[in-house]
């Protein structure tokens, strides 16, 4: 056994020019970014005040942060597929070939969905739900923490596998007997595995810790059934991942043993049987993707009814239908495989029950049009996301149900025609969500608004690119196009496959009208500025605190007596209060214990990947140790002194009465 | 507006397709394919019911409803209504309701293990998916192909199906349902061309670097007999099929060139098949395995389709 | 995957016990052992997904070894007994604790702790036993489910083990302080806990597996 495992200098893909430019790119890049920190003298901030810090609202942006970073990598990996698939036609070989090419398609599946979405998701929570329940921080503030460096060790895997080795080329899903050790010997099938375990480890604690805030620590007076929406729909997505996700760490341990200790689950041979990975996989698959677009459901909801001025239409309606998702998104699964040999009545009834789903999708629907019905509809950036995703969503799930029918799925399975759908469905669905709260939600976080003209001229190329870019895989489903094609030789289909990658360059001006947003939203920070906290008029109790908000979120715990609890206190007059004075306010103190153990485990994963037993020990050793450490240490906490809290509340209240007035 | 601009071009791209692009699934040369077909179209049409007025509402609203129209009347705390409420759980209940009866119905009539009805007696092909290529044996007519799978246009086929190695999926789009192709185990597929005419085959899963290339023809010849003579011609070139042969032919290759076999081991898909089942069950003794396959069969050709084969019924198990 | 278990047990404990005092409805120490619990929750799903994987795969036996072949009922008997027995300790040392009796409390962790290394070491001792035999996991899938399955469980217990030591110093070096006690109640429902699957181990593997 070598004492660096199987690493050797061919691990460092040099031959690979396309690889080699990324590496220099992100060695420059990583450089500039090094030298500007240590210029600005800027690390002493960023350890005390982000890596270490237990604050939700912090670790919310580092979450998002962290998604949008994923999100260029994961974008440039699509950018990659559909120029390959426009130049590969008529025979042609294109640039990329199969080695490469499999790996980008892989990569980009488990980045969007794992790295992209996830963090975009827990991150958007995390600053929102404490806040709209009136809470001052998560139950586990520490578990947190770490929670989130276990999610940006598994990123930290998946880019190292791009300069160490290589990624998985299984497709995200990493079937077996093709992800077995038989067909993919490398190690980019057990970079997959650590990646995706980490990871999941780390949202399976995110889950209980939300699960225990929300049934635990609402303010006084708000009942389940007074909750906001939002934090509705985040809980339905916690209980999906907290049933969910240990089913996926048990299959990828199950994989592991297969790969490392020649195990049989799922292997060819000796009674291995396949079929076990693919319905476990999918009794975690099909949860996740509720688990992606509830939240942004509930997104969608608190905008609507913020800017229509409106209370939401239906409220119980809308609780109900997401809990009945739910609990049906875990009786579908099967409809990922009507093709594998079951019998009719089994495929009739997961194809039933995938249509049932459609019923209470379709009653949120018709609850966002009664929302804006007899509303006052300002039309701002959220909305136009809000606007988009209803009419785009409502194709996808059309497309989708198309899809629950066994009888077209024969015909229609794994096409480009199921590849439309599903980004039919997480773009138009969750990411419309995600990028309607980030610019819905940002004022409160960041404490200035977003430049409004470039959030639409992003809008409208995202919008606008997705129909040109996806519309045409839905013809190309239908003249026969299956997916993971390296290239083709049918002149039917080129037309459409030139008018995809117009359709994904498109989408990149949209992404990088993002980018100038952010830079001029920065620049024009001061004149943007939100001093009164409540830059939309809004409903919860999000709004009722300044923006950013202070550490301790709420200098007192307001108590509820209505579901839009923030409105209820600014028509009683209770907003705004400043008291003579204030209690100390007992706050968890950070903690450098989640980022060491983040980083002892992603030593121990890579270490894993490459078979180097005494580092993965050593990696293993050290996150246990830390983590003892931590738990034994009783110095973790700090009160807040009420004079520096009511210096806070006096200027805060003062403006904020000013801006009701105005 | 440019939303609904967009719908509209997708909705024409979708009527264009339908009304016929050529060698998709939409341009269907077997009764399967053509079911299929009409199958997407009605449900299509059910679902756009509720699809075109939730998007035509949903602008409609946004249009409406705009804050600068102060003349509109404004109801901030208008949130329930038990009338509207019943509406929107009805209609999608209905839809359902519909497309539910048809899924049933359809998933019955068009499971693949479910031979043709009165179209005469089918013909046998078993299928094996190696990396990356695809392996037809005729069984009745003792002939094997690589790449290439010929049958009389107008008879139903029966296709047996497994893999060598990893899992691919049969397809011939154009005349309708695709299966899984497992190692270790036999899937089944019914189909039938209802002209002559060559159609595209491929792999519809993907199963590792050769994949693009795992193509094959299907070709429909007019007749019986032109397909007697195509048999004749392919046993004329002798080339025989061993079970050596088959393991070298096994081994992978990318873009495959077709080649014909005149004559095939006995019980070639059989050894196949059976090489990892016999680890299923702990039995070593392979003509005992035999026997219960077959036996298994007959239980099958006797009961309908309520039974397939060993493997779906550890998926039914799973459940 | 079990150090992890007891990774968030402690962690729970650990940082709920920093949380704000600030609402007077809100007893943190319950908030520890609703985590807990929901943790606990979730490892259930994680050995039924095992449980599963085993009930599909027990018959593929790949020619060699089937359970009745390899099963001894009453070394396993004598195992299960351990290690319920440590729950009934466990609970002694529960009771001890809740009325701050230091020294008693120890004494029964301690006892706690070695039935639990008997039952590991029983355990240990029947891999080592069929692995040298020839019925190591890489022989077949039902062999490969068995050993996952059980060794899953192994897994947790040693990693309970681990905790029930740092329990002991704890208590040992700082007493019955309101924090060490809610530790102590979680690592009593995690122990409880893989009392209740082990017997529904014993029952579906061994008891079924050898009849």
């Amino acid at each position: 056994m070598s004492f660096l495992g199987k690493i050797t200098m061919d691990a460092i893909p040099l031959h690979d020019p396309i690889l080699v430019v990324t590496m220099i790119g992100i060695a420059i890049g990583g450089l500039v970014l090094l030298g500007l920190i240590t210029k600005y003298k800027k690390w002493g901030i960023l350890w005390r005040d982000w890596i270490t810090s237990v604050d939700h609202k912090r670790l919310g942006i580092m979450y998002i942060i962290l998604a949008l970073i994923m999100l260029f990598r994961g974008f440039s990996d699509a950018i990659l597929m559909r120029s390959q698939l426009a130049l590969a036609t008529n025979g042609s070989p294109g640039y990329l070939p199969p080695e490469h090419y499999d790996q980008i398609f892989t990569a980009h599946g488990v980045i969007m969905i794992i790295f992209m979405a996830m963090p975009f998701m827990v991150g958007l929570m995390n600053i929102i739900l404490p806040l709209q329940i009136g809470a001052r921080d998560v139950a586990f503030p520490f578990l947190n923490n770490l929670s989130f460096w276990l999610t940006a060790s598994g990123a930290i895997l998946m880019n190292i596998s791009l300069v160490f080795g290589e990624f998985a080329k299984t497709g995200w899903v990493a079937y077996p007997p093709l992800s077995e050790l038989t067909f993919s010997p490398g190690v980019g099938v057990d970079y997959y595995i650590w990646a995706l375990q980490i990871s999941g480890l780390g949202t399976l604690l995110t889950s209980v810790n939300f699960l225990v805030t929300v049934f635990k620590m609402r303010a006084p007076g708000m009942t389940l059934m007074k909750m906001p929406i939002f934090t509705w729909t985040c809980t339905w997505a916690n209980i999906l991942i907290a049933a969910s996700f240990p089913i996926l760490t048990a299959v990828l341990a199950m994989l592991t043993l297969d790969r490392y200790m020649d195990f049989h689950f799922f292997t060819n041979d000796l009674g291995g049987n396949s079929m076990m990975y693919i319905n476990l996989f999918w009794a975690w698959g099909h949860p996740e993707v509720y688990i992606l677009v509830l939240p942004a459901f509930g997104i969608f909801s608190e905008i609507i009814s913020t800017f229509t001025g409106k209370r939401l239409f239906g409220y119980k309606s809308m609780i109900y239908a997401s809990g009945a998702i739910s609990i049906l998104g875990f009786i579908v699964w099967l409809h990922h495989f009507f093709t594998m040999g079951s019998s009719a009545n089994v495929n009739a009834f997961f194809g039933v029950m995938t249509m049932i789903i459609a019923v209470p999708t379709g009653v949120k629907l018709f609850n966002w049009l009664f929302t804006i019905y007899r509303g006052r509809l300002r039309i701002t950036v959220p909305v136009l996301w809000t606007l988009g995703f209803m009419v785009t969503f409502t194709i996808g799930g059309m497309t989708g149900v198309l899809l629950a029918i066994p009888g077209a799925d024969y015909v229609l399975h794994n096409s480009l025609f199921l590849i439309a759908h599903f980004h039919n469905t997480i773009i138009g669905g969750a990411v419309f969500g995600y990028l309607a709260g980030f610019s819905f939600w940002f004022p409160k976080a960041m404490g200035f608004k977003l430049n409004e003209k470039w959030g639409k001229v992003s809008f409208w190329c995202w919008i606008v690119g997705f129909f040109v870019a996806f519309m045409p895989l839905y013809v190309l489903g239908f003249l026969g196009m299956t997916r993971r094609l390296n290239h083709t030789n049918t002149p039917e289909w080129n037309f459409w496959l030139y008018l995809a990658a117009v359709g994904a360059i498109i989408i990149m001006f949209g992404i990088i009208a993002q980018v100038i947003q952010l830079y001029v939203s920065f620049r024009d920070r001061e004149a943007l500025d939100d001093k009164t906290g409540d830059p939309w008029n809004g409903h919860t109790l999000e709004w009722a605190s300044t923006s950013p908000p202070q550490a301790y979120n709420f200098a007192v715990i307001p108590h509820v007596d209505d579901i839009d609890a923030w409105t209820d206190m600014k028509e009683k007059g209770q907003a705004y209060v400043t008291k003579a004075s204030y209690s100390p306010i007992h706050m968890p103190k950070n903690t450098s214990a989640g980022v060491l153990m983040g980083a002892t485990l992603t030593i121990f994963c890579f270490a894993m990947v490459w078979h180097i037993w005494w580092l993965a020990g050593a990696g293993l050793i050290g996150a246990i140790a830390v983590f003892i450490q931590r738990c034994y240490c009783n110095d973790v906490d700090y009160y807040v002194q009420p004079d520096e809290i009511l210096e806070t509340e006096k200027a805060f209240n003062l403006s904020g009465r000013e801006g009701v007035k105005a | 507006m440019l939303i609904r601009n967009l719908c509209n071009i997708a909705l024409a791209s979708i009527v264009l397709t339908l009304s016929g692009c050529k060698g998709g699934v939409l341009d269907p040369k077997g009764q399967i394919g053509y079911d299929e077909k009409n199958l997407i179209i009605i449900a299509t049409v059910l679902m756009l019911l509720v699809v075109i007025p939730v998007i035509v509402m949903t602008l409609y609203f946004a249009w409406k409803y705009r804050d600068s129209r102060t003349h509109e009347i404004y109801a901030p705390k208008w949130a329930h209504s038990t009338k509207i409420e019943a509406i929107v759980w009805a209609v999608p209940i209905l839809i359902v309701l519909v497309l539910g009866v048809i899924t049933w119905e359809s998933t019955h009539r068009l499971d693949p293990y479910k031979p043709l009805e009165g179209k005469g007696e089918h013909i046998t092909v078993e299928v094996v998916s190696l990396n990356w290529k695809w392996l037809f044996i005729y069984p009745e007519q003792g002939i094997a192909t690589v790449n290439e799978l010929v049958f009389p246009a107008n008879v139903p086929v029966e296709f047996k199906i497994t893999s060598e190695s990893t899992m691919n999926s049969f397809f011939i789009p154009q005349l309708g349902s695709q299966i899984y192709s497992m190692a270790g185990m036999q899937t089944k597929l019914h189909l039938i061309a209802d002209e002559p005419g060559t159609f595209k085959g491929i792999s519809a899963n993907y199963s590792g670097a050769g994949f693009s290339g795992m193509k094959f023809n299907a070709i429909a010849t007019p007749t019986q007999a032109n397909f007697d003579d195509w048999v004749s011609n392919i046993k004329a070139q002798g080339n025989t099929l061993t079970k050596d042969g088959y393991y070298e032919l096994a081994e992978p290759t990318e873009n495959h060139p077709v080649t014909y076999y005149g004559n095939v081991e006995d019980d070639l898909f059989h050894t196949i098949l059976m090489k990892f089942m016999v680890h299923m069950s702990g039995k070593n003794d392979i003509s005992e395995m035999k026997g219960m396959e077959h036996k298994m069969d007959e239980h099958k050709d006797h009961s309908g389709h309520s039974d397939h084969s060993a493997h779906s019924s550890h998926t039914q198990g799973e459940e | 995957m079990s150090t992890l278990s007891a990774d968030l047990a402690s962690t729970n404990v650990d940082a709920a016990s920093t949380h704000d005092d600030h609402h007077d409805h809100h007893d943190t120490s319950g908030d520890t052992v609703f985590g807990f619990w929901l943790y606990l929750m979730t490892d259930c799903l994680l050995f039924a997904s095992f449980f599963a994987t085993y009930a599909v795969l027990f018959m593929n036996t790949a020619g060699g070894v089937s359970g009745k072949d390899i099963f001894e009922l009453d070394f396993v008997a004598v195992e299960t007994a351990a290690l319920l027995l440590s729950s009934i300790t466990f609970g002694f040392a529960m009771i001890a604790a809740q009325g701050q009796k230091k020294a008693l409390t120890l004494i029964w962790l301690s006892v706690t702790f070695c039935l639990g290394a008997v039952f590991i070491g029983m355990e240990i001792y029947e891999f080592h036993h069929l692995i040298v035999n020839g019925h190591g996991p890489q022989h077949s899938a039902f062999l490969s489910s068995f050993f996952a399955l059980v060794g899953l469980h192994g897994l947790h217990v040693t990693a309970g083990l681990i905790w029930m030591t740092i329990m002991m110093i704890e208590v040992a070096r700082r007493g019955l302080g309101k924090a060490t006690v809610t530790r102590l109640s979680c690592l009593s429902l995690f122990w409880h806990f893989l009392d209740i699957v082990w017997i529904c181990v014993f029952t579906v593997v061994y008891l079924m597996g050898a009849m």
